[in-house]
């Protein structure tokens, strides 16, 4: 599906101005203008959009209608009737979640020698960290330290970021890199074997380490074959239902569900590590969403129940660039390396109207403020959008960049007749990442003995709002610590006689009908409902 | 599936299966186009040609008979990274049945990504590990040239293990990173993370407003 008609005679605009451009930045915004676009166009800030947690840990904070639904929601199994003494699987430590912080936590858990078993929704690495183009960052080259760095993600997190966190963040970021160069992960490089890096939005340093537009998924595939080499139990098509803990309240096991016999197994394991990922699936807002399909804030539900503090939930991201055209891919991501390369974002008149690397928040916001002035773009399914001036790449780094840079998302908007080398992509945030998360310390322990937390399901590094390239970091620098901390805290635990209690699911249960919340939801969800609604 | 639907024409085969009332429990991840976990074949009335393409990627056509693979499987295959060689013998070592590669070109024929992966195959078979490395990197593990394959040669997985070795064996070790591991190993940056840990957040608005950023 090409242009239409009437959106090619818009590309006009944009073709008209593009020369005047050139050279000409836009003025980036002061922190006084940067405030006023939040306060009064962040989706974060619409106050009828979040409500009052009823029960649990986080009792009387604000969460997004949607995340309220899948924590006020009933069990899934049917806790009175389970037998939690007939074990399946016995384990020292049982990772949950086959994405990037799952993939490095089990790692880690089997060199410190414990006995891993790794279980997972989807096959095993179909997940976010898959999908992430744009880069990874960490501060390894000679005019960059990783206090410049932690500066950039305490500034990008408006200063609410958990200090211990960002540190660990920014301390371990050089490690990361190494590690993974040595696991043969083919980083963009010079000749010489210096990294290429590009700035993102809100980074004061060109930091952002890349393999084509293909990083998340050139990290997965390594960091899954390695795991496939080692004697590391893996399950796949297997979600955990609901947490087991012990008689003491501490995490002991898990429940898995297998999605194709519809049986449930038990899991005994000394120590258990959350990495399920975020929750774009929920569709906060009714946004449309970048995020994989099994992204339904499962870890969430899991580790509340349980007793787990979370933190952060009253702020979601919503990345500025999602795809508004063609249809076949709404919601998907256009990534912020198209930015950092030059492209700008323009209203219909064909004019700029913010600095194109503003924080994501800044500059979603922005655009919908555009769009809310009546300067944005209607499409042929309804919805609106911005210009992404692509073509602009080309004519600032040269002929044939964008298809060495950006490979991918030439590819993927070929795929359905739009070829952006030459064309404008239309643009409207998208539902990206989970800010908040399980709160988590630098160990990555959560407020339950013995359950661990890493990656996107975790909270507080990034406080109340993510830098790209943050998150493919954290997941693997806290990915790590989970797993080598999980696994030597199981070798001082005798789990022999212990046993396998839902008592907090009973606690739970109880906690929901006093509050009078009747059995009319199940969660986890596991798996969004799309037969019903056609925009995803 | 055995049952006629009618589907708006704009819909993917991935939409078309959900419109339609299926929700998919396999076959379905990153719903992009970046994890290959969506392999689907299908046939057009009247056309024998079997055609193959990513549910979450290809468009419904009229008459259009599919259905969803499970992910093609392989022979599990484990090395320790650590101990091969980057040499022209170490990939067919460990995918011998490379070399049975007939030259018929399916694999080519099928890849969603429009990748020559005859050709890295047979940059594999060479011992030419780079330009494998290089021809195969936008792979998406989708298996489908693996379905197509009477060598029953796993491409994807004979790319992974080329590129595997050129990053870690063949491309140059960024020194730079190496150099800020020690630093940071002695404890360079200690004090100034000391100071940002306890700085006031008025302290840290204003240092971070007055950051220089480089060009
Ligand atoms: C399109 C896109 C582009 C991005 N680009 C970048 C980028 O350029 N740079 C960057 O730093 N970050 C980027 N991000 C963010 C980053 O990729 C993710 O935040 C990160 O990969 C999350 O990793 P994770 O391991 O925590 O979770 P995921 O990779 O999402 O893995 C979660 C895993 O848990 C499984 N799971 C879920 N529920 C259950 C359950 N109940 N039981 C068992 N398993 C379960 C899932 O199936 C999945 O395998 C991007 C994200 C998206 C969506
Ligand atoms: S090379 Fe094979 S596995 Fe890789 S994308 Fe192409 S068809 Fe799929
Ligand atoms: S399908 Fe198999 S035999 Fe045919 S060209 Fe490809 S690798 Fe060779
Ligand atoms: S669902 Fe990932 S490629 Fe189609």
């Amino acid at each position: 599906m090409s242009y239409t008609s009437q959106l090619r005679e818009l590309i006009k605009k944009v073709e008209q101005t593009r020369e005047k451009r050139l050279g000409n930045e836009f003025p980036r915004m002061t922190p006084e203008e940067k405030e006023d676009v939040l306060s009064n166009y962040h989706p974060d800030h619409i106050e009828e959009q979040f409500r009052d947690a009823k029960i649990g840990p986080n009792k009387g904070d604000k969460f997004p209608h949607e995340l309220c639904d899948v924590i006020e929601a009933h069990p899934s199994i049917d806790w009175e009737q389970f037998d939690t003494s007939k074990i399946d699987y016995d384990v020292d430590v049982l990772v949950v979640g086959g994405g990037g912080a799952g993939a490095s936590a089990s790692l880690l858990a089997h060199e410190a020698g414990a006995d891993v078993l790794l279980t997972t929704k989807l096959r095993f690495g179909d997940a976010n960290t898959v999908m992430a183009q744009g880069g990874i960052q960490a501060a390894d080259k000679s005019n960059d330290s990783p206090a410049t760095h932690y500066l950039d993600v305490i500034g990008g997190g408006h200063y609410s970021n958990v200090p211990e966190l960002v540190r660990a963040l920014v301390s371990d970021g050089p490690y990361v890199i190494d590690w993974l160069e040595d696991l043969g992960v083919m980083f963009d490089k010079e000749e010489d074997g210096t990294m290429q890096t590009r700035h993102g939005g809100g980074t004061s340093r060109k930091r952002m380490h890349s393999a084509r537009d293909y990083t998340g998924a050139e990290i997965m595939r390594t960091l899954r074959d390695e795991v496939l080499c080692r004697d590391i139990n893996v399950i796949e098509f297997s979600p955990v239902v609901e947490l087991l803990l012990d008689k003491e309240g501490k995490a002991a096991g898990a429940v898995l569900y297998n999605f194709e016999t519809q049986e449930y197994q038990v899991v005994k394991a000394k120590t258990v590590i959350i990495t399920t990922g975020g929750l774009g699936r929920l569709h906060t807002q009714n946004f449309p969403t970048s995020n994989h399909y099994g992204a339904t804030a499962d870890g969430l539900v899991l580790a509340y129940r349980a007793g787990a503090d979370l933190a952060f939930m009253n702020t979601v991201q919503y990345h500025p660039t999602g795809a508004s055209y063609p249809e076949q891919i709404e919601g998907f991501l256009i990534t912020e390396k198209v930015r950092g390369l030059g492209a700008t974002p323009l209203n219909i008149d064909g004019e700029q109207f913010v600095y194109h690397l503003e924080t994501r928040d800044v500059e979603a916001s922005a655009i919908i403020r555009e769009c809310a002035k009546g300067k944005g773009i209607k499409t042929p399914s309804g919805m609106q959008g911005v210009w992404l001036d692509s073509p602009m790449i080309e004519k600032i780094h040269g002929e044939g960049t964008i298809e060495k840079e950006l490979p991918a998302m030439v590819r993927q908007f070929a795929r359905f007749g739009v070829d952006i080398t030459k064309d404008p992509i239309l643009v409207y945030p998208t539902l990206h990442y989970q800010n908040g998360g399980i709160l988590i310390n630098d160990r990555c322990e959560s407020s339950v003995d013995n359950l661990y937390v890493a990656g996107e399901a975790s909270g507080g590094v990034h406080g109340r709002n993510r830098l790209m390239g943050n998150s493919l970091l954290d997941i693997l620098v806290l990915g790590k610590r989970a797993g080598k901390n999980a696994a030597e805290k199981a070798k001082e635990i005798d789990n022999e006689k212990s046993e396998l209690t839902l008592e907090h699911v009973k606690n739970f249960v109880n906690e929901l009908e006093e509050q009078g919340i009747e059995k009319t939801k199940t969660s986890p969800i596991l798996i969004p409902d799309y037969t019903k609604r056609e925009e995803n | 599936m055995g049952k006629k639907y009618s589907v708006p024409s704009s819909l993917t085969i991935m939409k078309a299966f959900e419109y339609a009332g299926y929700t998919l429990l396999r076959g379905c991840g990153c719903r992009a186009g970046f994890c290959g976990a969506c392999s689907t074949v299908y046939r057009l009335g009247g056309n024998h040609e079997l055609k193959v393409g990513l549910a979450c990627q290809t468009k419904v056509e009229d008459d259009m008979y599919l259905t969803q693979i499970p992910f093609y499987p392989y022979h599990k295959v484990q090395y320790d990274i650590e101990k091969l060689q980057s040499d022209g013998d170490q990939v067919v070592e460990i995918f011998p049945e490379i070399t049975k590669c007939l030259g018929c070109n399916s694999c080519s024929n099928v890849c969603p990504q429009d990748l020559k992966v005859m050709k890295y195959i047979s940059h594999a078979i060479r011992g030419e590990i780079s330009k494998a490395a290089d021809e195969s990197f936008d792979c998406l593990m989708c298996g489908l040239c693996t379905s197509k394959c009477p060598a029953n040669i796993v491409h994807y997985k004979v790319g992974l293990l080329c590129r595997r070795l050129h990053g870690k064996y063949i491309a140059p070790k960024a020194k730079h990173v190496e150099e800020r591991i020690n630093e940071i190993g002695n404890g360079e940056f200690e004090k100034e993370l000391d100071e940002l840990m306890n700085a006031s957040k008025e302290e840290l608005a204003d240092r971070y407003n007055n950051r220089e950023i480089e060009k």
